[in-house]
C-alpha cells in the first residue's frame, strides 16, 4: 500500500504573549512577559559591558555571587535554592548577563537576593582566589579544545585590531586580577542605567514590574555608555592554516559578511543562508554529510554582535578529506551566489524560518532568551512579527541578490585548524595558504 | 528557618491507548503554545547490541533517517524542516528515541513520517557506508579529537561492569562499525523495531480525539510484531574497590570519576529515588556538600558533578545503573585525596544527617529543573514515552516533583551510608597534553 505525505494545516498565527514594560527611575528597563505553562519564572538581566577588561569581567562573572555584607557564597546559593532558584553570570564583548530561574512563588525572594548582590557584592579575597584558580584551569582546558583554537584564529583574522579580535583572557591576565579590580569594575560598570531586566513566567506582568521596582529601585549607578567602533570589513586573503599537529580532524571555518537584524537585506540573507548551509536540509549539509560523509555536524549561521554581524560557516572534517571538503564548501557558496535558488528550496527554508520562530517562543526560557537578546539591540518581541512578515515576503530575486552580495566565496575569510604536514599541500592547490602554529590566546 | 516552599504540581492530562497491532500511544494536550512534540521510543539501546557489533544501536539510529517505505533518502529531514520543525534521534543505554517538534499544523505530517519508518527503513549498502563515515566523524568530534572525550560515560562502565552489554563502548570501535552489514541492519530492525516494542507520544497543541484518529489512520496498518524478550542485564554489585587510570593525550589536567551501584529503578523506585536526590544534595550548586567542601573550602577540585546513570538521565535508565561523581582537578591535583574527602563527606552525612532546610531546598531546586524541562512540548513527549516504556506509567510526568519531595532525610542518610569505598569503581584521567602528541597546539602562548 502506498502512503502519501499529508498536507500541512493552515499556518498558526504568530501570537505575542501578554507583557508589560517600565523604565525605572534608576534607568533599568523591566520587561515582564506572561507564559503560564509551568509555575516558574525565568530571569535575565542584561547589562552593557563593552570595553571592559577581559580578565576582570570574566572573573567578575565568576565571583559576583561570592558574598555580600550579610551572606557568604554558600548562603546565597542556599537561599536561592530554598525557592527552587539559582542565578549565574556570564560576559561577552558586549554585555554581562545574569540568568536564572526559580519557582514562580519565589520571585520576590529571587529579586531581593539579586538586589543584595547588585548593590553589595563584596568579592571576598578568599573566594576571588578560589575562582581565579578555577578560571585559569578553565582557560587551559579551553586551549586544548580544537573549537576554541579555531575560534581564536578566526577572530584574529576577522577583526584585526577591533576589540572583538580577542575574546578570552590569557592565563597571565587572569592571574593578575584581584579584589580591587573587581570592586572597581562593579562600581564602574554594573549599573542599572541602560540595563534590561527580563522576567518571564507564570505571573501577572504588572505585578512582576511592581516586585522588580520595589526590590531593584535602590540599585544605582550611572556612566556614559561605551560604544565599540563598528567591526571592520572582512579582508579576504590567503587561507590561514593553523597547525595542530596530529589532529585527527580539521576545523574548517569561513567568515562572510552579514547585516544586522533590522537591515532590509536581513530576512533574504537568512533565507539564502538556510538554502546554502544553515539547516540540515541545505545544499551544503546534504552534500558534505549525507552524500560524501566528510563530517558530522556542519553548520552555518548569522552571528550578531552589537558592533557588527558576520556569517560563520563551520565544519569538523576528517583530516584526509580537508581539501575536498573545502572544495565542496566553496562550490556551494559559489553556486548560491551566482544561480537563483529553486522555488521549492526557498519555500522549504521559509517554512523552517517561520516555524522555528514559533518553536523559539514556545517556552519560558526561549522567550526570556529572545527578549533579552533583542533588548540589547533596542528591539522588542514585536520584532518577531515584523521579521516574520519580511520572511514571508522575500522573493527568489531578493534571496539571489542577498546571496550575491554576501555569500560569494571571494568575500570569505578562510581559516583551517588541522595537521599542516598532512593538509597543507592539498589546500595550497585550492588557495594561497599561510601557515602558522595554532595559538591559544 | 522559613517554611519550606510549596512544590507546585503540573496537571497535564495524559491519555493512553494501545492500537490492535500493539503500539502503545500516549497523548498530553496543552494549548499554551501552537507547537507539538512527537516522539517514538523503541525499547532497544546500547546494552542490546551484539558482541562484535559495538556501536551498532547508534549506527542503526542513523539508518532510520535514510529513507523508508514511501520516502527517499533526505525526504524525512526536508519534510520536518519544510514544515517549520526540528528533528533528531538519540541512542541510550536502554532505549532509542526519534523525535520532532513542529508548529501544530504539521501534526499529521509528523505522524506519517514516524509511521513510515516504523514500517521499515531503506537499508542500502550506499546509505550504510555513508553513515558509517558520518558516525566516525561524530566519534572523532566527541571523543578522539578533544580532551576528556568519552569521560566518564565511555570510560567508567568497563571498570564497573564485567559483561559485554554493560561494559562495552556504545559509540563502537571503527573496526566493528566498518564491518557492519546491511543484513545486520535488517535483522536488527526485524528483531527490535517491532511496533510492540515502541511507544508513540505526542504532547502540545493537539485535540485528543482528532489525534487518535490520525494515529489510527497512519499507524493502524503497521505490521503487528511483538516485543522481543528483554535479556537480563543484571550483574552483581562490587565487593571490592576497582580503580583504573588512562592517559588522555589531549587533556591538560587530571580528572576522576567514581560510581556506586544504586537500587533497581523499576523494581525499587522508592529506594532508587533516594539516590537521585542524594546526587543533588552532594553536588547541586555552591550550597551542596561536595562543592562547598572540595571546590570552595579545600580547593582540591575545580568542579564536581553528580548524577544517576552514565548518561545522566535518572528517569530514563534501567538496572544496572549507578550514582556517578566526577571531578576535574587543578594542576598536580591528588586523586587519592579527593576520593578520601568524598568518603569523609559521605561518612559525615551518614553519621550527622542533614542540616535544617538542606533537603527541602535541594528538592525545591530539583522541582524547578523538572518543571523547566517539561515546559517544552518535545521534552514532555520524550519523558512520557520513556516513563511508559520503562515504568508502565506515563502519568508519572506530573508526579515526579512530588515524588522527589517525598524522599525523607532518613532515606538520604541510608543511601549515603551505602556509598562505601569497597563498592566503588573509579577511573582516573592522567593528563597527557604537552608531553607528546599535540603538545605544540595547546602549549603555545604568545
Amino acid at each position: 500500500m502506498t502512503h502519501t505525505l499529508p498536507d500541512l494545516g493552515p499556518n498558526r498565527p504568530l501570537t505575542l504573549p501578554p507583557q508589560a514594560e517600565k523604565t525605572l527611575a534608576n534607568g533599568l528597563t523591566v520587561i515582564a512577559i506572561r507564559r503560564a505553562a509551568v509555575p516558574l519564572v525565568e530571569v535575565r538581566l542584561r547589562v552593557p559591558f563593552a570595553g571592559t577588561d577581559l580578565a576582570s569581567s570574566a572573573l567578575l562573572a565568576n565571583t559576583l555571587f561570592s558574598g555580600t555584607p550579610t551572606m557568604t557564597t554558600v548562603q546565597i546559593a542556599a537561599e536561592l535554592q530554598a525557592v527552587g532558584g539559582a542565578l549565574g553570570a556570564g560576559v561577552d564583548p558586549d554585555r554581562a548577563m545574569i540568568s536564572g530561574n526559580s519557582l514562580a512563588s519565589g520571585l520576590d525572594r529571587l529579586m531581593e537576593i539579586l538586589a543584595q548582590v547588585l548593590t553589595g557584592a563584596t568579592y571576598p579575597e578568599s573566594e576571588v582566589e578560589t575562582e581565579r584558580a578555577r578560571l585559569v584551569d578553565r582557560i587551559q582546558i579551553a586551549q586544548s579544545q580544537p573549537s576554541h583554537l579555531a575560534r581564536v584564529a578566526l577572530l584574529k583574522r576577522m577583526y584585526a585590531d577591533h576589540p572583538y579580535a580577542v575574546q578570552t583572557p590569557t592565563v597571565a591576565q587572569a592571574q593578575a586580577v584581584g579584589q580591587d579590580q573587581l570592586l572597581n569594575l562593579h562600581a564602574a560598570r554594573l549599573h542599572p542605567f541602560g540595563a534590561h531586566l527580563i522576567l518571564v513566567g507564570d505571573l501577572d506582568p504588572e505585578k512582576v514590574i511592581e516586585v522588580a521596582e520595589r526590590r531593584l529601585g535602590d540599585w544605582t549607578g550611572n556612566g556614559d555608555p561605551v560604544q565599540l567602533p563598528p567591526t571592520p570589513a572582512l579582508v579576504p586573503g590567503p587561507l590561514l592554516l593553523a597547525d595542530r599537529p596530529d589532529s585527527v580532524q580539521s576545523s574548517l571555518r569561513i567568515a562572510l559578511p552579514a547585516v544586522p537584524r533590522k537591515h532590509p537585506d536581513h530576512a533574504a540573507l537568512q533565507l539564502a543562508n538556510l538554502v546554502f548551509g544553515g539547516y540540515f536540509s541545505s545544499r551544503w549539509v546534504e552534500n558534505i554529510r549525507e552524500d560524501k560523509g566528510y563530517t558530522y555536524g556542519p553548520h552555518s549561521l548569522i552571528d550578531h554582535s552589537i558592533a557588527g554581524s558576520a556569517l560563520l560557516v563551520s565544519a569538523e572534517v576528517a583530516t584526509e578529506v580537508t581539501a575536498p571538503a573545502l572544495v565542496e564548501t566553496l562550490y556551494e557558496l559559489g553556486r548560491i551566489s551566482t544561480t537563483p535558488v529553486e522555488t521549492a528550496e526557498l519555500e522549504q527554508a521559509r517554512q523552517y524560518a517561520l516555524g522555528t520562530l514559533q518553536l523559539g517562543m514556545s517556552t519560558q526560557s526561549g522567550l526570556a532568551g529572545l527578549a533579552s537578546t533583542y533588548a540589547g539591540y533596542g528591539l522588542r518581541l514585536d520584532f518577531l512579527a515584523e521579521h516574520s512578515a519580511r520572511l514571508a515576503e522575500a522573493s527568489i530575486a531578493d534571496v539571489a541578490a542577498a546571496a550575491e552580495k554576501y555569500l560569494g566565496p571571494a568575500k570569505g575569510v578562510v581559516v583551517v585548524l588541522g595537521d599542516a604536514k598532512v593538509v597543507e599541500d592539498s589546500l595550497a592547490a585550492i588557495s594561497p595558504v599561510t601557515v602558522q602554529p595554532a595559538v591559544s590566546e | 528557618m522559613a517554611l519550606a516552599i510549596e512544590i507546585p504540581r503540573t496537571r497535564y492530562p495524559v491519555e493512553q491507548f494501545t492500537l490492535p497491532n500493539g503500539l502503545r500511544v500516549v497523548l498530553a494536550p496543552d494549548a499554551s503554545a501552537p507547537v507539538i512534540g512527537v516522539a517514538v521510543v523503541y525499547d532497544v539501546g546500547i546494552r542490546s547490541e551484539p558482541e562484535g557489533r559495538t556501536g551498532f544501536a547508534h549506527l542503526f539510529e542513523h539508518l532510520m533517517f535514510q529513507g523508508s517505505a514511501n520516502l527517499e533518502k533526505l525526504a524525512h529531514f526536508r519534510h520536518v524542516q519544510g514544515a517549520g520543525g526540528t528533528f533528531n534521534g538519540s541512542t541510550h543505554l536502554d532505549y532509542t528515541d526519534y523525535f520532532e517538534t513542529l508548529p501544530s499544523n504539521a501534526l499529521e505530517r509528523a505522524l506519517f513520517l514516524e509511521a513510515d519508518r516504523m514500517r521499515g527503513p531503506r537499508l542500502t549498502e550506499e546509505n550504510l557506508r555513508n553513515q558509517v563515515d558520518v558516525v566516525k566523524e561524530e566519534i572523532r568530534v566527541n571523543v578522539l579529537n578533544r580532551p576528556y572525550g568519552g569521560f566518564p560515560w565511555l570510560k567508567l562502565p568497563p571498570v564497573m561492569f564485567d559483561t559485554f552489554p554493560n561494559a562495552h563502548d556504545g559509540y563502537g570501535s571503527f573496526g566493528d562499525l566498518e564491518s557492519a552489514t546491511v543484513a545486520d541492519a535488517a535483522d536488527f530492525f526485524q528483531r527490535f523495531y517491532a511496533c510492540g516494542n515502541a511507544v508513540l507520544s505526542v504532547a502540545g497543541d493537539l485535540d485528543v480525539d482528532e489525534t487518535r484518529k490520525l494515529i489510527e489512520k497512519h499507524f493502524g496498518d503497521v505490521e503487528a510484531r511483538p516485543a522481543p524478550v528483554r535479556p537480563d542485564f543484571t550483574e552483581p554489585d562490587l565487593t571490592s574497590e576497582r580503580r583504573e587510570t588512562y592517559t588522555d593525550r589531549l587533556a591538560p589536567l587530571p580528572a576522576v570519576a567514581s560510581a556506586w551501584r544504586v537500587p533497581d529503578p523499576t523494581k525499587d523506585p522508592e529506594g532508587y529515588l533516594a539516590y537521585v536526590v542524594l546526587a543533588e544534595v552532594l553536588t547541586d550548586g555552591d550550597a551542596s556538600r561536595l562543592v562547598e567542601r572540595l571546590v570552595l573550602k579545600d580547593r582540591t577540585v575545580t568542579s564536581v558533578g553528580g548524577y544517576i546513570g552514565f548518561m545522566g538521565e535518572p528517569f530514563e535508565v534501567r538496572d544496572p545503573t549507578a550514582l556517578v561523581l566526577q571531578s576535574h582537578l587543578p594542576p598536580g591535583g591528588n586523586v587519592d585525596r579527593v576520593l578520601a574527602t568524598v568518603d569523609e563527606e559521605l561518612d559525615r552525612l551518614a553519621t550527622d544527617g542533614l542540616a535544617a532546610g538542606e533537603l527541602a531546598r535541594t528538592q525545591a531546586r530539583m522541582a524547578t529543573h523538572l518543571l523547566r524541562d517539561n515546559d517544552a512540548a518535545l521534552n514532555r513527549a520524550l519523558r512520557m514515552a520513556v516513563l511508559e516504556q520503562q515504568r508502565g506509567d506515563a502519568k508519572l510526568l506530573n508526579e515526579l516533583p512530588h515524588l522527589i519531595s517525598s524522599v525523607t532525610e532518613e532515606q538520604i542518610v541510608t543511601a549515603a551510608a551505602a556509598l562505601r569505598p569497597n563498592r566503588r569503581a573509579s577511573v582516573e584521567v592522567i593528563p597527557g597534553a604537552g608531553s607528546g602528541a599535540n603538545g605544540a597546539a595547546q602549549g603555545d602562548e604568545q
